[in-house]
């Protein structure tokens, strides 16, 4: 029997991963993306489980939402990146760090 | 008939707008136009003022004391500028709109050649406009106002030749000084306020009674009499004013400007402020026996020590300047043995007399081409007969020979510190006794010096020069003369002079003259009144037990009589004693004196020095000041203010600042780290609190 604690047990796991490369990954850009990327989806799982579980619909109209805009987001956030790579010649991110104080 | 307001207001502003005209517009009404502009403007204060005397004596006027003006209100209080015109009142502004209208003719000849000419009688005006304001006040605050606005003149005029370092340092000199005496003034009449609760003169004396018995409580056992307290006090502001000692450092040193200001405001008028002051007072300090001790102390110690030093003196200005001291510690004395009629009668004699010592000492400087040394002078005589007579007349008075105005003064000022027994009477008689002894010992050495014996000073010709420009030579040098004084004995040599010393013109002889007559005759005819009379009836007030002038006045029989009398009393004997001595040493033997010198080397010292006084207050309180000055300014300023709160606390965001930029590594994963470490706190936090 798959209960609601198995789904919320994923999405915490998904986000931890996500979280994990966002901290460990040291070369490329995109790899950041796509853990943000993981991360909406972590919460899109909590999201469809409690609608399920709580006979509520709103919550899986709200993943639609989600999706939609982290599509847009990523959209975005690769369009930033071709510019950066123009500009830099690199996506490491390590050598990005003008924001240095 | 009655004063009207319009008089006596023309009477003070007329010098006011002299000085003006002569002040702002002096470039274009020129040289001419500025001294008779000035001098238009105080004769009409003098010929009103003589007019004011007339009717307040002989018309009949009643005293006169109105508000004319409110400058401003505090609650209870506010402060008029109003005018109360008695008969003491009427004499000061006499005597110095008289003195004050001489001068300004004498300064004519006297500035003649200086740059600074316009500016010079817009000076004086302003001076003879804030004495009147001065004396005739109605109220503590416009006597302040003059006080310290004849304070201002006199720094204005002693820094007169502003490029001359010693000028400067006198003017600082006498302002500081005069300084200190004003703090205690204004801590007089704050108690006056306080205790009294007004500062108009009429009520605050009709109030003074109230002061007996109350005190001032200092600590929790000390209590000071409310009287001794304001008397002293207000005496502090006198003893700075009228260079008593200890604050009489500044009035020798003013010498260093122009002469015709040391004759009126450093001898005649300024300095006696504060002698009209403690006689306006009277009311006052009548009621503080021991305020008047202290004043008499100071007086005597004044009257016979700074004499002293008059006599080894060289400079020409500074022995008058040593002898004005000294007589006004006679004026003081009196003052303090409630005699103040008599300080105010040695005041108006001294003004007389003083002021033609110190225009003649001027003219002489004049025609010795500014040498003031009298060491290179003598035998003056047979060049400048105006001022040597002149002279002689005010020495006479000034020692005090019968028939002389000064004798009259200053033999009732001794009698009656004679009949005094206020505590220390005794020193004080025995200082103006010595006194009188040694005011003939300077004078007639001044005069023998300056006048008689051997010419100590050649006139060469200037052979260098032809005759045509070398006049042109001598003009240019006289300028420069007046400009910097001080810097020319690097190329003119001491007793040398480029051309015959002759008489002065007639503008600086006539004042001489003028000035002469009242050193002659107006003793005689004001003792009657002044001293003996009740002349200047509710204006001065003494307790009939400290009436001294009237146990005088039961054995004056006359003008005559006192004059043959005084001349077997002691001070004439001591006076004849003085000028035998002097007249042995300074004509017939001149070696006599550097012998004395020599053989007294140690009190020579001691005088020559001035007492130390100079150097122990140059040391103390000058060093002093500018080591307390440095040690804030490197303790307090420098370190603490800026060291510490200014540059610290910019420091410290500095430091701040810098700890914090490392954190912005610019790494993504840094930020998202922080952020990430940031949530999990939150809500650790939020679930430590819900646990």
């Amino acid at each position: 029997m798959i209960t609601l604690s198995h789904f919320i047990v994923l999405g915490a796991v998904l986000f931890c991963i996500a979280l994990a490369s966002l901290f460990i990954n040291r070369k490329n850009v995109i790899v950041l993306l796509m853990s943000i990327e993981l991360m909406l989806l972590a919460v899109n799982i909590n999201f469809v489980a409690f609608s399920r579980f709580l006979g509520d619909v709103a919550g899986q109209v709200f993943v639609f939402f989600i999706l939609t805009v982290a599509a847009a987001e990523t959209a975005i956030g690769l369009a930033i990146l071709v510019l950066l790579f123009r500009n830099r010649s690199t996506i490491n991110v390590a050598e990005i760090d003008s924001m240095k104080g | 008939m009655e004063l009207s307001t319009s008089i006596l207001l023309t009477i003070a502003l007329a010098p006011l707008v002299g000085c003006l005209l002569a002040g702002f517009f002096g470039r274009f009404i020129g040289r001419a136009g500025s001294h008779s502009v000035t001098i238009l403007g105080v004769a009409i204060a003098c010929g009103l003022s003589f007019y004011v005397l007339y009717q307040l004596t002989s018309g009949g006027a009643p005293i006169y004391n109105q508000n004319i003006y409110t400058w401003f209100e505090i609650g209870n209080y506010s402060a008029h500028v109003g005018f109360m015109i008695d008969r003491l009142t009427a004499m000061m502004m006499v005597v110095v709109t008289f003195v004050s209208l001489l001068v300004h003719i004498y300064t004519i000849g006297y500035m003649a050649d200086d740059p600074g000419y316009q500016r010079f009688f817009s000076y004086i005006s302003l001076f003879t406009f804030s004495m009147l304001m001065l004396v005739m006040s109605n109220n503590f605050m416009q006597l302040f106002f003059g006080w310290e606005a004849v304070g201002l003149v006199s720094y204005l005029l002693i820094g007169f030749w502003y490029k001359r370092p010693t000028a400067i340092f006198a003017n600082l000199k006498a302002f500081l000084v005069n300084r200190v005496g004003d703090f205690g003034f204004l801590l007089g009449i704050a108690g006056v306020l306080y205790f009294l609760g007004t500062l108009d003169y009429t009520t605050a004396f009709a109030a003074a009674p109230t002061l007996v018995g109350k005190t001032l409580q200092i600590t929790q056992n000390t209590h000071w009499d409310a009287a001794t307290v304001i008397c002293i006090c207000l005496f502090i502001g006198a003893m700075g004013k009228s260079a008593q000692v200890p604050l009489h450092v500044w009035l020798p040193d003013s010498m260093e400007g122009p002469t015709p200001i040391s004759a009126l405001i450093h001898a005649a008028t300024m300095v006696t402020a504060g002698i009209f002051m403690v006689a306006r007072m009277s009311p006052i300090f009548e009621l503080s026996e021991t305020a008047l001790s202290f004043v008499m102390i100071i007086g005597a110690t004044g009257a016979l020590f700074t004499g002293l030093i008059g006599i080894v003196q060289n400079d020409i200005k500074r022995v008058v300047a040593y002898s004005t001291l000294s007589q006004l510690g006679y004026m003081t004395v009196a003052l303090g043995v409630s005699a103040y009629a008599g300080a105010v009668f040695h005041l108006m004699t001294h003004a007389f007399f003083k002021a033609l010592l110190f225009l003649g000492a001027g003219s002489v400087i004049i025609a010795m081409h500014h040498e003031q040394d009298m060491r290179y002078m003598g035998g003056l005589r047979k060049y400048m007969p105006i001022t040597w007579i002149t002279m002689w007349i005010g020495s006479l008075a000034l020692c005090g020979v019968p028939f002389f105005a000064g004798f009259y003064s200053k033999d009732a000022i001794i009698e009656a510190v004679g009949e005094s027994h206020r505590w220390g009477a005794t020193y004080a008689y025995f200082c103006v006794m010595a006194g009188a002894f040694v005011t003939a010992l300077y004078t007639f050495r001044q005069m023998y010096l300056t006048f008689h014996g051997k010419e100590r000073f050649v006139v060469v010709h200037d052979h260098g020069h032809g005759h045509a420009h070398g006049h042109d030579d001598h003009a240019a040098h006289d300028e420069h003369h007046h400009v910097s004084h001080k810097d020319d004995h690097g190329h003119h040599e001491q007793g040398i002079m480029h051309e015959t010393p002759k008489e002065s013109p007639w503008v600086v002889t006539l004042p001489l003259i003028l000035l002469a007559i009242p050193s002659i005759i107006v003793g005689f005819l004001a003792i009657q009144p002044m001293l003996y009379g009740e002349w200047f009836g509710s204006a001065i007030h003494v307790n009939e037990a400290n009436n001294v002038l009237g146990e005088l006045a039961k054995e004056f029989h006359g003008s005559v009589g006192m004059a043959l009398h005084g001349f077997l009393q002691l001070p004439f004997l001591l006076v004849l004693t003085a000028f035998a001595i002097q007249t042995y040493i300074y004509l017939f033997n001149p070696s006599v004196a550097d012998r004395i010198k020599n053989a007294l080397k140690p009190i020579y010292n001691l005088l020559n020095h001035k007492y130390w006084f100079d150097a122990v207050y140059f040391i103390v309180f000058a060093r002093g000041g500018m080591a307390l000055g440095r040690a804030l300014w490197k303790g307090g300023d420098a370190a603490v203010i800026d060291g510490v709160l200014v540059n610290g606390s910019a420091g410290l965001v500095d430091r701040i600042a810098g700890g914090m930029r490392r954190l912005q590594s610019g790494y993504l994963y840094h930020y998202a780290f922080a952020m990430i470490l940031g949530l999990i706190l939150l809500l650790g936090g939020y679930w430590l609190v819900g646990q």
